[in-house]
């Protein structure tokens, strides 16, 4: 049982591409894949966190109540991030930007508190979490990838296309919108042969 | 600079050439969730407004009066999401008492407006744009409430564009694979590549 609770975040609902959650940061800080795995670990360990306290406390929140308390006990998670990454990594604190307190509104951290947390044991929250974070990760990673190699010519900071004149725009927001649009249409053509 | 053209320049900004949703990526979520139909990214757009204009002013007094002097500038995110939450509230009764067609209008946006990252992202911006600015007293709470209203503009600009694309989109053969949000993010990238063409209409800075 646990394995399924672990996979289903990869592939058959994984975060940005099936469900369309957490665009924000799909979008905005995938153009290095450096930035995209950052923000991809920072929000998986706040997932992590958040879904394993709420797991834990869901007895005692009153359920009127229940969105601002999700969001205060993420707020929390949230400022250690900020925090360790001030510290410990300012050049990818300055990269990532406002997306870093920005993660309390990511709609996967809320929803999967939400739609999973507060019903299910401790366990299989842990195991939703771990899948969810790295099905987001793997998502902003692989359009990082698209647009890192296409509009810059590098991967993880390396030059692989030396032949090629870099295209900036996929660098640019616009850029951003196609690859993510074209990925998606590509997550659903593969799922489609997949049924058939 | 005067103060008009300083106000001029930040709203252009907001506006246009730094649009929220289609060069910073804010509030893409209601973007892609509500822009099917022209009413419902009308009703939206006006709630953000709102909203925003509201949460510029009232962060922006719990930034001077609260976080500064207490030396509490870490717990900015938590403080912002707290007062966000409670006036998104406190909107909704009001507007509930007050007017109960534009309730109506407004209703099913208002609570999603908590989780919407361009609110939470106007109150951050406008707290390290301004605050830390030396200039007349007042004038970095004019310059946040000019920017959460431009902002907000810009917002209900581009969902109004993007219902109008989308409306055309359902009745045009898209391929299988890319019915709905695929094709609506390729509409985006195109619309977002013409706001590019506003980079450079205000000096750099704003």
């Amino acid at each position: 049982m646990n394995a399924g609770e672990f996979t289903k975040g990869i592939v058959r609902e994984n975060p940005v591409f099936v469900l369309a959650l957490g665009l924000c940061p799909a979008l905005a800080v995938t153009n290095s894949v450096q930035n995209a795995a950052g923000m991809g670990l920072a929000a998986s360990f706040v997932l992590l966190c958040s879904n394993l306290f709420i797991s834990l406390i869901k007895g005692f929140i009153p359920s009127r109540i229940r969105i601002p308390c999700y969001i205060v006990v993420i707020a929390s998670f949230v400022v250690l991030v900020e925090l360790y990454l001030g510290a410990y990594q300012p050049a990818l604190d300055k990269s990532l930007g406002l997306f870093v307190p920005l993660i309390v509104v990511n709609c996967v951290i809320l929803g999967r508190a939400e739609a999973f947390a507060s019903r299910k044991g401790i366990a299989s929250s842990i195991w939703d979490a771990l899948g969810m974070g790295l099905g987001f990760t793997l998502a902003l990673v692989a359009t990082a990838v698209v647009r890192e190699v296409l509009g810059n010519g590098t991967l993880w900071n390396r030059a692989i296309l030396s032949n090629m004149r870099p295209a900036l725009i996929m660098i640019l927001p616009p850029g951003a919108l196609l690859s993510l649009g074209l990925l998606m249409a590509a997550f659903n053509w593969i799922r489609e042969r997949g049924t058939s | 600079m005067s103060l008009l053209g300083q106000i001029a320049f930040i709203a252009i900004g907001a506006i246009l050439v730094n649009n929220f949703v289609l060069q910073r990526f804010l509030g893409l979520c209601p973007y892609m969730g509500v822009s099917r139909r022209t009413e419902s990214a009308l009703g939206m757009g006006m709630a953000v407004m709102f909203v925003m204009t509201m949460a510029s002013a009232v962060t922006w007094f719990v930034y001077e009066f609260l976080l500064v002097p207490f030396d509490l500038i870490f717990l900015r995110t938590v403080a912002y999401i707290l007062v966000i939450a409670s006036l998104v509230q406190l909107v909704e009764m009001i507007i509930q008492k007050m007017s109960p067609s534009l309730h109506s209008a407004l209703g099913i946006y208002l609570p999603l407006i908590t989780t919407n990252c361009a609110v939470l992202g106007v109150a951050i911006l406008n707290a390290d744009r301004f605050c830390s600015s030396e200039g007349i007293p007042g004038e970095s709470l004019l310059f946040s409430v000019i920017q959460g209203f431009s902002a907000g503009i810009g917002f209900t600009l581009a969902m109004l564009l993007m219902s109008g694309t989308r409306e055309r989109l359902d009745r045009a053969p898209v391929p299988r694979s890319f019915q709905g949000l695929p094709i609506a993010f390729i509409a985006a990238a195109l619309m977002s590549m013409a706001f590019l063409g506003f980079t450079g209409l205000v000096p750099e800075g704003h």
